[in-house]
């Protein structure tokens, strides 16, 4: 080999030491970014993901009950015998005596709607009853606290309930259920679905208008001198360091309906009826499509500042038209570009919270509003946890799809 | 002078040592504004101890969170009586003694003084009665003036945008009511699947002529600015716009829907009884009669021996008759699949 030749194997081997330090002493400063990210994001989209499949609430309540449950086959019409009923009525007593009665009903409510406050009023009932006697007639005084423990449908929701590892929350996300047969069908609600798709045509469609607009603002700061550009480019960041808030809500008053749009548009006498604009899916396009504009337009701009414009110059002087010269030339180089613009317009948009809560109305509302949802007023953080598993995997499933057909290494940022 | 210096500086620095410091919660504006006048503020003058007064917009996810997690941030916590029956049946709020509540200023025990509703729950002591209905302005409908909730839904009659507020919650209930279901049988209807299809076709009527808005205060600005001819509101915060800033307002009881909220301790904190101490000292007869500033009734009945008899009239609790009952256990056992199928309804 060549470099054995003027240096010493000793040599090599003392270089490729000092090497391996520098390494480690890189890896050493890196250590902290490392178990930052892995503790706050990591561990926590894997908590989530475990939460959505594991949910051991009901089994730790009623552990007793459900072992015994066991025996009873859920698919014939007859109700879990004595014995269950007796373990399950003095189980709800020591519930209700901790006050985690609440809790069960809670869990129960969900595969069952209306039973929360049944089992609420009967743990009440239940707190003045004797251990000793409910030892021997706590079925009967079960089925004659209220006619809705003898429906077959609560004990087969308590019994599914009770199961720790459960997919019935994926099914939840996919607008399916499992009947009381065990079959999977389609859910009476017809809702996430329809809403995962509602996301994804916005988020493309702001993708797409965001480089509409862009490109060309992006071409022309590329080519203007430069004292144009940096003016221009402050225009473009002065926004982007103002508070999203502070945007988002601007556009309530430019989009209501007395707002500023409709106002100049009646007093100039284009329109006679103001537009209804705010509170809808239009609103949240126009809304995101301006907040997420930076987004595209500084990875285009870096990419295209260093194009050399000799290149289409030297397409146009031997004798292509301007038009198929672009197509040709130019387009083609700006593709990293546009790609690092519309993978960071299309992620962010597809996930965003704030804005369709706030100018989207009821029609301009996306997937992550009804995991706010989930998570702050109906409080079952299983189902989100789910639903935010599911638009996880779908980003990913495109980001797959990307890389195979445009390919990751085409990204560029500057 | 110069020797007293020392000793008054000694006394301040043992004064604040034995002072704690309680973290309240409540909902803000103006409401909170009457509640730091007429309740924090006493109580901080009174006993040396500091209050730190926060604002949330209720529900219980972050008391959940805290109470799980073992960290407990708040103290106290005003809640509506909505949330109250699913926080203590799940065991986030510790039980208060109702027997060690103080009797009224006339000398009324406690469980006299207070009215049935404000201590059927274990775990809260009434502050307030406050309700939901409807409102219009003077200043776009003239003439016949609409006075029942049959007239919310009739676009016919009464054209414009009407703004509600974005949940099942009291929308179903009036829909059934304006359908020609009575009162009394609203929550029995709304139990079934026929009641709930009722109630959404109901709303289905006037669908395009309905804003959606999320917060209270959002609701006398849109009748401020002409975005709705009609709101639903919380009665406090019209009654405020009248009183406070003159506006052509109406405010509509028929079929209002009034519930309470309450004042309760979050499980676990480590200042129980200092929070006892505040929750007593909130709910006495006077404190509560500075709540009517804002047109919410108080939860005692010796308290209205302070009030302005003009306000009175004004107060949900004058009104029971014309409303109803707002049912947190309905809304325990249906709201998760309401409202579920509330938002379906809405993507239609």
């Amino acid at each position: 080999m060549e470099t054995s030749s003027s240096l010493s194997v000793e040599e090599i081997l003392s270089s490729k030491r000092v090497l391996k330090r520098k390494k480690r002493l890189l890896l050493l400063f890196t250590t902290p970014l490392l178990i930052f990210v892995f503790i706050t994001f990591i561990a926590p989209i894997a908590t989530m993901l475990y939460r959505s499949v594991y949910h051991p609430t009901v089994s730790q309540l009623i552990p007793l009950s459900l072992s015994q449950m066991k025996n009873w086959d859920e698919t014939q019409s007859a109700l879990p015998d004595g014995m269950v009923l007796r373990e399950f009525s003095l189980e709800l007593r020591s519930l209700a005596e901790q006050r985690l009665s609440g809790k069960l009903a809670e869990e129960i409510n969900r595969l069952k709607p209306g039973s929360s406050s049944l089992i609420k009023s009967t743990a009440r009932k239940l707190r003045k009853q004797k251990p000793e006697q409910l030892q021997l007639t706590g079925d009967q005084f079960l089925l004659a606290s209220h006619k809705k423990w003898q429906d077959i449908e609560l004990w087969r929701a308590i019994k599914r309930a009770g199961q720790p590892f459960t997919d019935s929350y994926y099914l939840t996300t996919l607008d399916l259920t499992r009947n009381s047969a065990g079959e999977i069908e389609q859910r009476d609600t017809q809702i996430y679905l329809k809403l995962y798709w509602k996301s994804l045509k916005i988020a493309l469609i702001i993708t797409l208008l965001t480089a509409i607009f862009a490109y060309p603002l992006a071409y022309y700061l590329a080519t203007a001198p430069s004292k144009i550009a940096n003016r221009l480019m402050v225009l473009v960041l002065l926004p982007f360091w103002t508070s999203l808030l502070v945007r988002t809500t601007s556009w309530i008053a430019i989009l209501q309906t007395n707002g500023v749009l409709n106002s100049s548009l009646q007093a100039l006498g284009i329109i006679d009826q103001p537009f209804e604009l705010l509170y809808t899916e239009y609103a949240t396009i126009i809304a995101m499509t301006h907040i997420l504009l930076p987004f595209m337009i500084l990875p285009l701009y870096s990419v295209m500042k260093n194009i050399d414009p000799s290149y289409l110059r030297a397409a146009l002087s031997l004798g292509a038209r301007p038009i198929p010269a672009f197509f040709k030339i130019y387009l083609p180089m700006t593709v990293p570009g546009v790609s690092a613009g519309a993978l960071l317009v299309f992620i962010i948009s597809i996930g965003y919270y704030i804005t369709p809560a706030i100018v989207g109305g009821t029609e301009g509302q996306m997937i992550s509003n009804i995991i706010a949802f989930h998570m702050q007023s109906s409080n079952n953080w299983e189902l989100a946890a789910a639903l935010g598993s599911l638009l996880l995997a779908l980003i990913l499933a495109l980001y797959w799809v990307y890389d195979r057909y445009v390919g990751v290494n085409n990204i560029k940022l500057g | 002078m110069k020797r007293l210096l020392p000793i008054v500086a000694l006394a301040t620095v043992c004064n604040l040592a034995s002072a704690e410091q309680l973290t309240a919660v409540s909902f803000g504006g103006a409401y909170g504004a009457a509640q730091q006048k007429h309740m924090i503020d006493p109580f901080v003058a009174e006993t040396g101890h500091k209050i730190l007064f926060e604002n949330y917009s209720g529900g219980i996810a972050e008391i959940k969170a805290q109470v799980e997690s073992g960290n407990i941030l708040w103290d106290v916590i005003d809640i509506e009586v909505i949330d109250l029956e699913r926080a203590c049946s799940e065991g986030l709020l510790e039980v208060i003694p109702h027997d060690t509540l103080p009797p009224g200023d006339d000398g009324t025990p406690a469980a006299e003084d207070f009215s049935e509703a404000a201590l059927s729950n274990e775990c809260g002591v009434g502050n307030i009665v406050w309700t939901v209905l409807y409102a219009f302005s003077n200043d776009t409908i003239k003439g016949g003036q609409p006075s029942t909730i049959a007239d919310l839904f009739d676009t016919k009659k009464y054209p414009g945008k009407r703004a509600l507020r974005k949940r099942p919650q009291v929308n179903l209930e009036w829909a059934l009511i304006a359908d020609g279901v009575p009162k009394e049988q609203v929550y029995e209807v709304l139990e079934t699947e026929e009641g709930q299809a009722r109630a959404f076709a109901k709303l289905a009527t006037i669908s395009d002529d309905i804003i959606w808005f999320d917060s209270w205060s959002q609701a006398p600005q849109l009748l401020n600015d002409g975005g709705a001819v009609m709101v639903q509101s919380a009665n406090g915060r019209i009654f405020d716009a009248i009183q406070s800033e003159g506006k052509p307002f109406e405010m509509v009881w028929d079929a209002h829907l009034y519930d309470l909220d309450v004042w309760a301790i979050v499980k676990g904190t480590k200042k129980k009884e200092l929070a006892m101490e505040f929750i007593r000292f909130a709910t006495g007869s006077k404190p509560l009669s500075g709540m009517p500033e804002v047109a919410y009734g108080p939860t005692r009945n010796s308290s209205y021996a302070y009030v302005d008899k003009a306000v009175i009239p004004k107060l949900p609790s004058s009104h029971l008759d014309e409303g109803l009952k707002a049912s947190g256990e309905f809304w325990a056992d249906y709201g998760e699949s309401l409202g579920e199928k509330f938002n379906e309804w809405l993507l239609k």
